[in-house]
């Protein structure tokens, strides 16, 4: 029974993360890469982290493992977000389907990336994004 | 070990035959990848991929000693990401221009 349980875990996490590994193959640009890697790889490792919880049942092996899942998830996002804001200042390529460009458009130009910083006030006094 | 999940059974290789493959989708991100940033991505997304691959061995060969080799590939990962993350954004703020885009 455990066996079991420990087997669907494990396959549920190898089908999320090549479902992570095709989403960076597959998708647009950085942006999408970064989202399906993060959020899927999480759920992957998650659930190996568990399924060997499981699999081995003893006290130690399951605080490894939950050390290992509440790293994970604490720290995924936050690598997530840095390398996202860092290759948006460093002027990828977004795809031309990425709607609300608000960071772009309000606090920097995005025809200059990393011509102004982002704490300083845009050009435009009265509010309105510069075109 | 024995059972559904001992060392040759096919649950542990279906997986772990999955987890290749999906390393070497990231593997051709890693060198295919136009900017630094996708690069960065790849290598982080291979690994979290190792550190799959390290709890599905711990698995298969009955070793739990190989989570504390996850833990450590997991922190050393997420600080390599954030180191990159803060040089490539400097670079690209400084007065020299945008170096890896």
């Amino acid at each position: 029974m455990r066996e079991a349980a420990a087997a669907a875990l494990l396959v549920v996490g190898a089908i999320t993360m090549l479902l992570a590994a095709l989403g960076v193959t597959r998708m647009p640009d950085l942006l999408t890469r970064m989202q399906t890697t993060a959020k899927a790889s999480t759920l992957g490792v998650g659930c190996a982290a568990l399924a060997a919880a499981v699999y081995f049942g003893e006290l130690s092996v399951t605080v490894r493992a939950i050390a290992v899942i509440g790293f994970v998830f604490l720290t995924t996002p936050v690598a997530a977000h840095a390398i996202a804001r860092a290759g948006y200042f460093a002027g990828i390529c977004l795809d031309p389907r990425t709607a609300p460009d608000e960071l772009g458009a309000g606090v920097i130009g995005r025809d200059a990336p990393g011509a102004r910083e982002p704490d300083e006030p845009p050009a435009s006094d009265g509010g309105a994004p510069p075109p | 070990m024995s059972g559904l999940l001992g060392l040759g059974a096919p649950v542990t290789s279906i997986v772990l035959g999955l987890l290749t493959a999906s390393l070497f989708l990231a593997l051709r991100r890693l060198v295919l990848g136009p900017s630094l940033p996708d690069r960065v991505v790849a290598l982080d997304l291979m690994s979290m991929l190792s550190v799959g691959i390290l709890a599905t061995y711990a698995i298969a060969a009955g070793q739990p000693a190989l989570l504390d080799v996850a833990l450590a590939i997991a922190l050393v990962s997420f600080l390599a990401t954030v180191g990159f993350a803060r040089y490539t954004e400097r670079a690209a703020r400084s007065p020299g221009g945008r170096p890896h885009a």
